[in-house]
């Protein structure tokens, strides 16, 4: 086991570890942060996704200790962040979800898509979260919520 | 103490990589005052340095198309990976979004610094993603209007200490426990093999004159 340092949704946070531990579990198992899912465990679904520095990443594949001291931001702290609070009012808007198991890593998704571009085309939409799949197919709405989001930030 | 023995290692690897590498440039360059270069000599380098090229540790992100390869059977990146404006993925399916600073190797996932597609200009493949020619990979590589403005000394350090050139011999292995195969040569004779194609003038072959 390790002690290392994360920061965490603006919080510093101990955890002892084993160093080749996903990212993934550290959040749910040490710190309880269950609002990121399991989904594939091999970086293919994206339902784990949370952003590190500012890039949305794949916590699954992500040994924590290559965290360093970036900071990490999950799906718990998009309550209080502009583009992520536009991005869960659109979600409820145009009622995306269905099952809801992938929303968290989509919508992590969407907000770093959003943050680096402010209007992103439908070419743009589907490759950024081309890498996220939701079983429920619900393609069309998450597009058109990633659209509303846009406009509500514009 | 094994783990700390390991990150040492880890550290001393890259840097230990370096100082063969420079030791074999200092020895080739004695070599090389003394030697003649003419192009044949120099073309036969080439080759050597040609076959890492197209090795799948270095090809794969030096395609044609809007997406990068994985394994030496070059399939597709998986998870609809692409390209992006400039080489690094797009936003939410950045290469970084997998790729750290390191390998991965609990999660089977390679990492070096700076993990990215070389630009368009460096593709190796046809967009059907057959393997250019040696002439056609040689012409790519000492045009200083493809390859970022890169002269021959600038080749030659790319070669010796770009991170992702090194990564090469340093792959780590998979999910499943296997290393990834590496290119045909050791790095050292890679940097060797450049040099002296550098100092013999960067000849290239003509499509049709023997090599592939």
């Amino acid at each position: 086991m390790t002690d290392l340092a994360l920061n965490i949704n603006g919080e510093r946070r101990m955890v002892s570890v084993d160093e080749t531990t996903p990212l993934l579990w550290v959040l749910r198992e040490e710190l309880k942060l269950t609002g990121t899912k399991y989904g594939c465990g091999i970086g293919a679904c994206g339902a784990c996704t949370v952003h590190v520095g500012d890039i949305a990443v794949r916590s699954c594949l992500l040994p924590v200790a290559l965290v360093g001291d970036r900071p990490v931001s999950t799906i718990e702290a998009m309550r209080s962040d502009r583009v992520g609070k536009a991005v869960q009012a659109a979600w409820i808007e145009n009622d995306v979800v269905q099952c809801g198991y992938c929303q968290s890593g989509l919508i992590m998704g969407a907000v770093a898509l959003l943050k680096a571009n402010p209007k992103p085309s439908d070419s743009d939409i589907e490759q950024s979260l081309g890498g996220n799949i939701c079983r429920c197919g619900t393609y069309v709405r998450i597009r058109a919520a990633v659209k509303d989001a846009a406009d509500r930030l514009a | 103490m094994g783990k700390a023995l390991v990150r040492r290692a880890a550290v001393g690897f890259p840097v230990s990589l370096c100082v063969i590498a420079g030791l074999t440039i200092a020895v080739f360059r004695g070599f090389a005052a003394d030697a003649p270069t003419n192009r044949s000599d120099g073309l036969a380098a080439w080759q050597s340095v040609y076959s890492v090229m197209v090795s799948p540790r270095c090809i794969n992100c030096h395609t044609a198309t809007n997406y990068p390869q994985q394994h030496d059977d070059r399939h597709r990146h998986f998870a609809n990976v692409v390209r992006g404006i400039d080489g690094h993925g797009v936003p939410g399916l950045n290469c970084a979004t997998c790729h750290q600073s390191a390998n991965a190797d609990s999660t089977g996932v390679p990492g070096a610094y700076d993990w990215h597609l070389a630009p368009l200009s460096m593709r190796w493949q046809d967009n059907e993603e057959h393997i250019l020619s040696s002439a056609a990979v040689c012409s790519a590589v000492s045009d200083r209007t493809r390859n970022g403005g890169l002269d021959g000394t600038g080749l030659l350090k790319h070669h010796e200490q770009e991170p992702l050139v090194l990564w090469a011999w340093a792959p780590g292995h998979g999910l499943d426990g296997k290393r990834r195969s590496v290119p045909p040569i050791t790095h050292a004779q890679f940097v060797a093999a450049t040099l002296h194609w550098v100092e013999a003038g960067m000849p290239c072959p003509k499509e049709g004159e023997g090599y592939r």
